[in-house]
């Protein structure tokens, strides 16, 4: 058998390319898997709260402690509202009393009587999970156990989660905390379960007063997307580049 | 290379091969990156279908309506109608399967949660009717005077 020089050359050259080139180039995709690779996810979701409207009933909380299955009595919750009081002292009085589960029937603050007419201002912030953009808790998960979906919730998996904490300590809204039961750690995940369903979220569904409303930001016809898109919304917490996507309407500058 | 040098060196390769192997039955199948990259979307992927399949409990009113459509009518031509029937039944999920009466929550402190008068100006509060918790009659319950379904008229 002969073999010159410049077929050597040929026959080396295409065994090298054929031997680097990956198997999974060759995967055929369906034509659903092409069109969704190409467009990628048509939902986003996001978060309007508008705080004028919250009156502090604390249903919602109520509610979301219900629905995803939260120790009742247990101090912690996925969601909660806070109660801010400021005085024409200049002192701001902040509370939340088991997330605010049973709602602000007292006008006392930690024990303390406030004077009305001392009042500069009071409102109530209800609190979530941002569902960030750039999630701190999913870059310090050591397991791979919290993660974002395509439509952009934060999920946890509890099989997965090894109940480090990390996540609870990374997360600059405080929203993270360790399930008393499951032991694992647990967040609010916009009742992923009723989103994609079509349902809306318990504490949305439960409101009386549309404080709370959720909103798929890739649909530009979404009636809440069109307020956050159009009217001045803020975000709590900006400055730690985390891009999150629970919006406020109406946000005081105390809020923190 | 030397015999000793070589020794601990299988034992090393032994250990690495090891938990390559025992890796390879403890990691599911589908875990890997499925979201935008490796930082964010490296998940088991069936985890997302068993968060969708966790068991809805709050129904709506829509399927209140179904069956409870003369009460739900009345509570809508109040001035509760942005009150979901959930709010006061608890959640309907397995009624009326299981579950065959819900049970209501009458308590004056679920009133209060709108009603009760904080002297808050400007708050969002003041839109409901305020009532001071401390004056308006203590102790009784609201629905012993109050229809929740009719709150301004056919009172008792």
């Amino acid at each position: 058998m002969s073999c010159s020089r410049r077929d050597f050359l040929k026959e080396a050259m295409g065994g090298t390319l054929a031997s680097v080139m990956p198997l999974s180039a060759f995967v055929l995709l369906s034509p659903e898997e092409a069109k969704a690779a190409i467009d990628g996810s048509k939902v986003r979701w996001a978060f309007l709260v508008d705080t004028q409207k919250c009156t502090g009933c604390g249903l919602c909380v109520k509610a979301c402690k219900t629905e995803n299955e939260i120790p009742y009595d247990a101090p912690v919750t996925r969601t909660w509202v806070e109660r801010y009081v400021i005085t024409k002292d200049g002192e701001t009085h902040i509370d939340s009393p088991l997330g605010g589960r049973d709602g602000y029937i007292d006008d006392k603050i930690r024990d303390e009587e406030i004077d009305p007419k001392n009042i500069d201002k009071a409102f109530f912030v209800p609190k979530l999970c941002n569902q960030c953009d750039n999630p701190p808790c999913v870059q310090v998960c050591p397991v791979g156990a919290t993660y974002q979906t395509n439509d952009g919730v934060v999920l946890i998996d509890r099989n997965w989660c090894i109940g480090c904490g990390y996540c609870i300590m990374a997360c600059p809204y405080g929203v993270r905390f360790f399930h008393p039961e499951q032991k694992v750690a647990d967040k609010c995940n916009f009742c992923y379960h009723r989103i994609t369903k079509g349902m809306q979220p318990a504490c949305v569904e439960c409101c009386s007063f549309g404080a709370r409303r959720l909103a798929n930001l890739e649909d530009p016809d979404d009636p809440v997307t069109k307020i956050i898109t159009t009217e001045r919304v803020a975000v709590l917490k900006d400055e730690y580049g985390t891009k999150p996507h629970v919006f406020y309407l109406g946000l005081d500058f105390n809020v923190r | 290379m030397k015999w000793h040098v070589l020794r601990p060196l299988w034992v090393a390769i032994g250990l690495v091969a090891a938990i390559l192997v025992a890796r390879l039955f403890l990691v599911p199948d589908d875990f890997g990156i499925h979201g935008r990259n490796f930082t964010y979307g490296f998940y088991r992927l069936s985890n997302v279908q068993e968060w969708k399949d966790f068991p809805v409990k709050y129904q709506g009113r829509e399927t209140c309506v179904e069956c409870h459509e003369e009460n739900v009518q009345s509570l809508n031509n109040s001035p509760h109608a942005a009150v979901e029937c959930e709010n006061c039944h608890g959640p309907g999920v397995n009624h009326p399967d299981v579950v065959e009466l819900l049970p209501i929550d009458t308590t004056r402190e679920l009133c209060l949660r709108c009603h009760a008068s904080l002297g808050y100006p400007h708050s969002a509060r003041e839109q409901a009717p305020q009532i001071s918790n401390r004056m308006h009659k203590r102790r009784r319950e609201c629905s012993e005077c109050h229809n929740p379904h009719k709150p301004q008229g056919d009172e008792t």
